[in-house]
Order: C-alpha cells, then sequence, then structure tokens
C-alpha cells in the first residue's frame, strides 16, 4: 500500500474557530479539527462517524479546500490545498453533496441541474450532455431528466445532486449526511447509488452519516471526537468496541447490537457482527 | 378521545390542479396515548399534522377537540394552539429571542396569560426539557444543536398542550441525540399524561416507543394499529417506501436460513434477545 499515491492526505491539521465578543476582540480559540493526520487511497470507501460538534464536517470541508488549514496541510494528490493556485484543480478532484437537498438544487429541469457542472468547466456542450446522461444512469434517474427538481422526492433529489457532482468527473465523492433528511426508501436510493459508483465506477467515497447501518461496507471508518480522530479501522475493528462506541454518543448497527446483547447473556457469539448473515 | 378525525379531505389548487394531499381520514388520538405517525415523504404527513391544531382548513369532514367541532364559529382556536402543541421539524431554526428563557415566554404569552404565570411556565418547561439554570439567560444561538432543540420544545411545552406533535424530533442528531430526545418526550408523556403525536421516518423508534401507529400512505390512512399488528405487514410497508425495524428483518432471516421457531414479530431488540435466548436455553437442554 505504500508506494500507492494517496488521493486526499493530512498532516497534524488543525482547523481554528475564533470566537470574538462584540467588540471584535477576540474570545477565545476553538480547535475545531485538532491534529488529524489520515490517507485516503483511491478507490476507497471511507465512512466518517462521530457526534453533533466532534468536527467531521469540518475536517470533510478541508478536502475540497472550502476550508483550509490553520496549521497543517492538506494534499488533495500532492497539491497543497492552502495554496490558491490549487483551488479549481481540487474542487474538480473532490466534489461535495451535502445535507439539504433543497439547497444544492438549482436548475428548473433535473438535467440542466446535472449539467451546470460541467458546463461551468467549459466542457463542450456534446460531451456536457454525454455526461449528463451517463452520470444520471449511474444514479439512476435518467426516466426523471425532463422533469423539475421539485417534483422529486428527497431521495431523488439528493441522487441529482450526486450526479451534478459526478458529472464533473471528480475522483473522489464527500457526502455530509446526505441522508439525515429522508425518508427510509430515499435513505437506500441514496446509499445503494454512492455503493454503485465505488464498487462499479471506483470512485473514491467518503461519506459521513449518523447512521451506522450505512457504513458496514466502508473499507475503513474514522471516529472523531473533540477534533480528532479517535478511533479507526474496518467496520468490524469499530464496531466490536459496543461500550467505546457508546462513550462518543454513537451506537452500533442493530443487529451488532443485538449480538453483543446476546454475548452479554452467556451466549457464544464472536465480536463485531456486521450483517444479517454472518450473524445467522 | 382527546382528538377525533373524521372523514377528512384536503385539496390545494397547483396550476389549475386539484391535487388531493388528504383523501376521507379518520382515526382518534386517545388522551395520553404515544401515537407514532409515518409515511414516506409526500404521503401526508405534514398536511395531517397541520389539520391538528386548526392551521389548515378542511375542504371536507371535521375534527373534533374533546368533543367540539375546531371549525366550528364559537370554537376558539387560538387557544387550541396552545392545548395542541406541534413542535416543527428543525425547531431549533425558529428560535428567534435574546435569551432562552425569553423565547420559551414567547408562546404563553400570546396565549394571553398574565406575565407571572408565563414565567412561572417558561421556568416549568426549561426544567423539564432537563436544561440547567446557566443557560437561561444565554441567547439560544451559544447552545448545542441539541440545547436548542431542548429550547423549542420547551416553547411549545410552556403553553401546557394536552396534545404534543413532534415532527421528526431527531432530524439531524447523532445516536445519542436522538435516543436523549426520545426518552425526554417519554418523560414529559410520563410526567405529564399529555398525548404524544411523533412524526418520524425511523421503524426502529416508532416499534419502541408508540402504543399505536398512524401509517399514511398517499393522502389515505394505510394502518392505523399497534406496532406488533402494524409491522405483520412487511411487503405493503416497503411498497411504500417505509419497512420494518432493522431487527424485525433479522429475525425474519434467521428464521429462513436456520428453520428454528424464532419469533419473527419480534420488533425491538429486547424482545429479538429474549426470544433468542429462550431458543438456545431450549436447544441446549
Amino acid at each position: 500500500m505504500q508506494d500507492r499515491k494517496s488521493l486526499i492526505k493530512t498532516k497534524d491539521l488543525v482547523y481554528e474557530y475564533i470566537r470574538r465578543d462584540e467588540e471584535g476582540n477576540v474570545e477565545n480559540l476553538t480547535e475545531a479539527v485538532s491534529h488529524v493526520d489520515l490517507e485516503v487511497q483511491p478507490g476507497d470507501f471511507i465512512a466518517i462517524l462521530g457526534h453533533n460538534g466532534s468536527g467531521k464536517s469540518t475536517l470533510a470541508k478541508h478536502f475540497n479546500s472550502i476550508l483550509v488549514p490553520s496549521e497543517g496541510t492538506v494534499w488533495i494528490e500532492e497539491m497543497d490545498s492552502a495554496d490558491e493556485k490549487n483551488l479549481w484543480d481540487i474542487r474538480q478532484k473532490v466534489g461535495m453533496v451535502f445535507q439539504n437537498p433543497d439547497n444544492q438544487i438549482i436548475g428548473q429541469v433535473v438535467e440542466e441541474d446535472v449539467g451546470f457542472g460541467p458546463e461551468n468547466m467549459g466542457v463542450p456542450t456534446k460531451e456536457i450532455w454525454e455526461r449528463v446522461e451517463e452520470s444520471l444512469k449511474t444514479v439512476g434517474m435518467y426516466e426523471f431528466r425532463k422533469y423539475s427538481p421539485n417534483k422529486l422526492s428527497g431521495g431523488q433529489k439528493q441522487r441529482v445532486s450526486i450526479a451534478g457532482v459526478i458529472a464533473m468527473h471528480p475522483q473522489c465523492i464527500v457526502l455530509d449526511e446526505p441522508t439525515a433528511m429522508l425518508d427510509p426508501r430515499g435513505r437506500k436510493e441514496v446509499i445503494r447509488a454512492v455503493r454503485a459508483l465505488n464498487d462499479v465506477e471506483k470512485m473514491t467515497a467518503i461519506l459521513i452519516t449518523h447512521y451506522m447501518e450505512e457504513i458496514v461496507y466502508a473499507d475503513k471508518v474514522f471516529v472523531m471526537d473533540a477534533g480528532k480522530v479517535v478511533m479507526s479501522g474496518t467496520p468490524r475493528e469499530v464496531f466490536s468496541q459496543v461500550e467505546k462506541l457508546k462513550e462518543l454518543r454513537l451506537e452500533v448497527p442493530v443487529v451488532t447490537e443485538l449480538a453483543y446483547e446476546l454475548k452479554k447473556a452467556g451466549l457464544p457469539m464472536p465480536d463485531g457482527i456486521l450483517d444479517s448473515r454472518e450473524f445467522v | 378521545m382527546a382528538l377525533i378525525v373524521d372523514h377528512l379531505t384536503h385539496e390545494y389548487d397547483e396550476g389549475g390542479i386539484t391535487v388531493r394531499a388528504l383523501n376521507d381520514v379518520s382515526f382518534s388520538i386517545h388522551e395520553g396515548e404515544f401515537l407514532g405517525l409515518i409515511g414516506h415523504t409526500g404521503s401526508g404527513k405534514s398536511t395531517l399534522v397541520q389539520h391538528l391544531n386548526g392551521l389548515l382548513k378542511p375542504t371536507s369532514g371535521n375534527i373534533y377537540f374533546y368533543g367540539k367541532d375546531i371549525h366550528d364559529p364559537e370554537f376558539d382556536r387560538r387557544a387550541l394552539r396552545g392545548k395542541v402543541g406541534l413542535v416543527f421539524q428543525y425547531p431549533e431554526h425558529q428560535l428567534f429571542e435574546v435569551t432562552v428563557f425569553k423565547d420559551v415566554c414567547y408562546g404563553p404569552r400570546n396565549l394571553g396569560l398574565d406575565e407571572n404565570e408565563v414565567e412561572l411556565r417558561a421556568y416549568e418547561a426549561l426544567k423539564q426539557v432537563g436544561l440547567g439554570d446557566e443557560n437561561f439567560y444565554v441567547s439560544p444561538f451559544e447552545l448545542s444543536g441539541g440545547q436548542k432543540r431542548r429550547v423549542a420544545i420547551a416553547g411549545v411545552l410552556a403553553m401546557k398542550p394536552e396534545i404534543l406533535i413532534l415532527d421528526e424530533p431527531t432530524a439531524g442528531l447523532d445516536p445519542k441525540g436522538r435516543e436523549e430526545i426520545l426518552d425526554l418526550v417519554v418523560s414529559i408523556q410520563e410526567q405529564t399524561g399529555m398525548a404524544i403525536v411523533l412524526v418520524s421516518h425511523s421503524m426502529d423508534d416508532v416499534a419502541r416507543y408508540a402504543d399505536r401507529i398512524l401509517v399514511m400512505d398517499h393522502g389515505t390512512v394505510a394502518f392505523h394499529d399497534t406496532p406488533e399488528k402494524v409491522f405483520e405487514h412487511g411487503e405493503e410497508l416497503e411498497k411504500m417506501g417505509l419497512g420494518l425495524p432493522q431487527v424485525t428483518y433479522l429475525m425474519r432471516e434467521l428464521a429462513k436460513e436456520t428453520g428454528l421457531s424464532v419469533n419473527t414479530s419480534a420488533i425491538t431488540i429486547d424482545q429479538a434477545r429474549d426470544d433468542l435466548i429462550r431458543i438456545a436455553e431450549a436447544m441446549r437442554s
């Protein structure tokens, strides 16, 4: 693994948040992200967990230079994210999808919305349409291409947002709680689309979520608390530490929790069971 | 019966086309019960809850609050807003006052109560949601997300409702935050005896907390029964974009794969655990 070039690498990353009083004097400094070192390899499916206010969104915003470090360095394919001349290239390599589908869609028609990104990048018209078609097919929204976005469900809107990002042909997509506002079907649709992107298209995916069952297929999980990465490993490694996760205001998937409860009751169950097949 | 919805239909006009958001909906809410309200986005849940405290006017049908028609000209609908308290989604977005305490006073003051009573109620409500005195006189914007949401809930509690409706109160919170809010709702119900209507996208939460579940689909009531009964309809629920509690799926798979007589209608982790322990013990002996 060592010789592979990292897609994203952070070294001693610190992001300070300055609070000022009414006169504009600095009241205090808070480290929203505190000395984080991590690497993301091309093709990885990464999950980031952490309670509200643990710093996970602030960390994620460093991956496409929405924020730049107060201290330390972030490299996107060896480009320093704090160097303004890299901004354009970095934004093309790493796309972001946010929580609220209604804040991300600007087009009047689905296909128009998906075409905005590549159009802004100066992609030739013919290729824009090819990209729009391909992206909408990837997320299973091609049949809705002529629809007005406000006729779509939350899950469908989020998939259009994802299509809008992948039409720019990024190497990595960062999703910040993309399912938080969706109903069960919408959540399933979005997670299925993200997994397909990663599995089939080999796109690197970074998923921030509060839903544990969405990340059992991740290659690697980072757990954040107070701005620091406090746990990392495969889902199995992380989810075998049920008590520690609970201390961090998190939980484990229901299947894992049930196996844990049975083990406590004296039944012979292994740690860190992730899906029902293993449970059986 | 605290509230009766009788043949409620709600239509609205969208670009010259009449859309029927609610179609002949009838059900009732018992005094002090915990009702789970589920349905996919666009199923009519939000329209329905706005009818329950008179924010919308039915196209046809009636709503009775303790036997009185809420759209009767004699009926005091302003008082109803206090009696049927509605906590919207992301309610912290509606905090606006300079201090937490003032924000919570806003609701009861609007009911026309005298100032002593207003402040007493605000104090009680903040205590009920577990907010410490040190937070009373700070700006609501200085609080954490979970605390802000508690303040917003306190604002509704201070009106002393008899029915408290919460529209996805756990949206956007971390797992611990979700559990804290739901435990808070249960403790409010136990302390005050008010009826709770919990609008939720989580089958696991309604399975765990609700006495009965109302399932909305395409503007109609698909099911209205105990969680055990409602979750017998797995296939229909999936067709509506809903589903079963995760643990029920697991138990079904266990039964299929192992042929053991697993209780496939277990809907909470506790039920599943007890059942599997029972089976394991039976196998051992």
